[in-house]
């Protein structure tokens, strides 16, 4: 047993070296499809995390009558909070409102003007809610309308809620959201199969040429395994050797659009590929291997029946 | 030692047959010759015996095994009894005279030990102790021959299979292997031998079966080439 192991390893590797051009061949094709396959990986993240940033820009603004008591916004605030879709809640009170409109117009003089011409801060207090999801957006628009519509039949509290405004574009980047992931994942699903293809055809050939080898091997006597053996090795080795090569190939790309990707997505390629390395490292070898390994069988099963 | 049946092998349109109705025994220890023209049936008839093909009527028996009865996971235990030697030698083309036979040896479980050991000793019976690390490009074709045979013998089988092993051969390397395979059925291996050499038969003077459309036409116990 551990002899008949021995053998089918050495034959492996003799295998591997003395058909080196056939070997070559199929790692370098076996290194695009995981090129293709680890270029998707990385797109994907770079959509998502593009995605999640431009998500977190979008929020809704409630404007309240600068009349409003403290106590009235704040109970809004916290029930607006306690909602299960809402991420975040940022709070504006009328100075900081104040202080912030004299800073954005702080070189437009009429406006400057107008406001030392006021006796009181004109400005109401605002809240910015945003919500875990796109999608949530259109309930906590409706639970705010609630608020509004029960508070003014006493005094509103309400100015505005910009929700209306915003649905529009709301709605337009829920729908590129949509189609981005789904187009991103036929995409993927398109060039790993045609990856899978491509390699399964490759060491199908690179085993046509052995075809004749395993009919020796047979008519000696030697069990399927022991002929099986030594393709199934190489196949795992052109997995490995490949997964390095890939990497290798990315490192370098990955430098170069790092700072590229940063100043555009707001997402650094390169770090992500850094603090990520051992799971890509992993995830892109590991599907070398099984696709070697796979086609090997699928070839070598064709000339061991009879 | 094989026995066929009323073996039949027809082609997939039914009419044509490569062999009818063939019976016949072979003993323990005999050499036997099977002549006869190209497309007589002569190599349809080995494939039975190694079970590289299945015959459409009839049985084809080793010892009392039903050969064409063992399941497939089983064949290449019933193919290390069987030595074979074919025309175009099927050498593995990647590897040494030495690990060719080393291979064979390989397969069926031998030791390291045994394998140092049998592996000189087959290559010294074909009397190609020089020759143990040449690759077969290397090699003549006489000298292939003798490897094949080497790598037949080398497990210690019952029977050799050879089909047409001199077919290749120029006269003196037709006789050198003539002589091998005589010695090896000396030493009491059965030898099914295919083969077209009028002067292979006559020099043997052992059993000779002739064969013509599929058909055993003659069976000789001394057996001259008759066509």
């Amino acid at each position: 047993m551990l002899t008949g192991i021995r053998r089918i390893v050495r034959a492996g590797f003799v295998g591997f070296w003395r058909n080196a051009y056939v070997s070559l061949a199929s790692i370098f094709v076996i290194t695009v499809a995981l090129f293709v396959i680890g270029s998707t990986m990385f797109i994907d993240q770079l959509l998502t995390t593009s995605l999640r940033t431009l998500q977190e820009k979008v929020d809704i603004n409630v404007y309240f009558v600068p009349s409003a008591s403290q106590d009235e916004i704040d109970s809004i605030r916290s029930a607006v909070t306690a909602l299960p879709d809402v991420a975040n809640v940022t709070y504006t009170s009328r100075e900081e409102a104040l202080e912030k409109y004299r800073q954005r117009n702080q070189n437009d003089e009429i406006a400057m003007q107008a406001l030392a011409e006021l006796d009181d801060n004109p400005l109401g207090a605002n809240l910015a809610v945003s919500a875990k999801e796109t999608s949530q957006y259109e309930n906590i628009a409706r639970f705010l309308e609630e608020k509004r519509e029960l508070a003014s039949q006493k005094s509103p509290i309400i100015d505005e809620i910009n929700y209306a405004r915003n649905k529009e574009s709301i709605d337009t980047l829920t729908k590129i959201i949509g189609a981005v992931e789904q187009a991103s994942l036929v995409t993927m699903l398109v060039l790993i199969v045609a990856a899978i293809m491509i390699t399964f055809n490759t060491i199908r050939l690179a085993i046509y040429t052995a075809r004749e080898e395993i009919s020796i091997m047979r008519l000696v006597g030697a069990s399927n395994m022991f002929i099986r053996g030594p393709f199934m090795l190489q196949g795992i080795m052109y997995g490995v050797v490949s997964g390095v090569l890939s990497l290798l190939i990315f490192y370098p790309i990955m430098v170069w659009l790092g700072p590229l990707t940063e100043s555009f997505f707001e997402f650094n390629l390169f770090t992500y590929f850094v603090t990520n390395f051992s799971y890509i490292f992993g995830v892109l070898i590991g599907i070398g291997v099984v696709l070697g390994l796979i086609s090997s069988i699928l070839a070598v099963a064709r000339y061991l029946r009879v | 030692m094989i026995y066929f049946d009323n073996v039949s092998k027809l082609y997939n349109d039914g009419r044509s047959a490569a062999l009818q109705e063939i019976t016949f025994q072979v003993a323990p220890k005999e050499f036997v010759s099977i002549v006869g023209h190209s497309g007589a049936g002569k190599t349809t008839l080995l494939k039975m015996i190694i079970a590289e093909d299945r015959p459409s009527h009839g049985q084809v028996f080793f010892e009392s095994l039903d050969i064409h009865k063992i399941p497939r996971t089983k064949l290449p235990h019933y193919r290390r009894k069987i030595g074979t030697v074919f025309q175009d030698f099927k050498l593995l083309t990647n590897k040494t005279a030495y690990e060719n036979i080393a291979f064979a040896m390989e397969a069926n479980g031998r030791t390291d030990e045994e394998i140092h050991e049998n592996v000189p000793q087959a290559l010294a019976l074909v009397d190609l102790d020089d020759k143990a690390w040449n690759f077969p490009h290397e090699l003549s074709g006489g000298e292939k021959q003798r490897v094949a045979i080497a790598r037949a013998i080398v497990n210690q089988p019952d029977i050799i299979v050879a089909d047409e092993p001199t077919g290749n051969l120029d006269p003196i390397a037709t006789y050198e292997v003539v002589q091998i395979l005589r010695k090896i059925n000396d030493l009491g291996t059965t030898v099914i031998m295919t083969t077209h050499n009028k002067g292979v038969i006559d020099e043997l003077g052992r059993r000779v079966i002739t064969m013509d459309e599929g058909r055993i036409v003659r069976d000789d116990e001394s057996g001259k080439y008759v066509l």
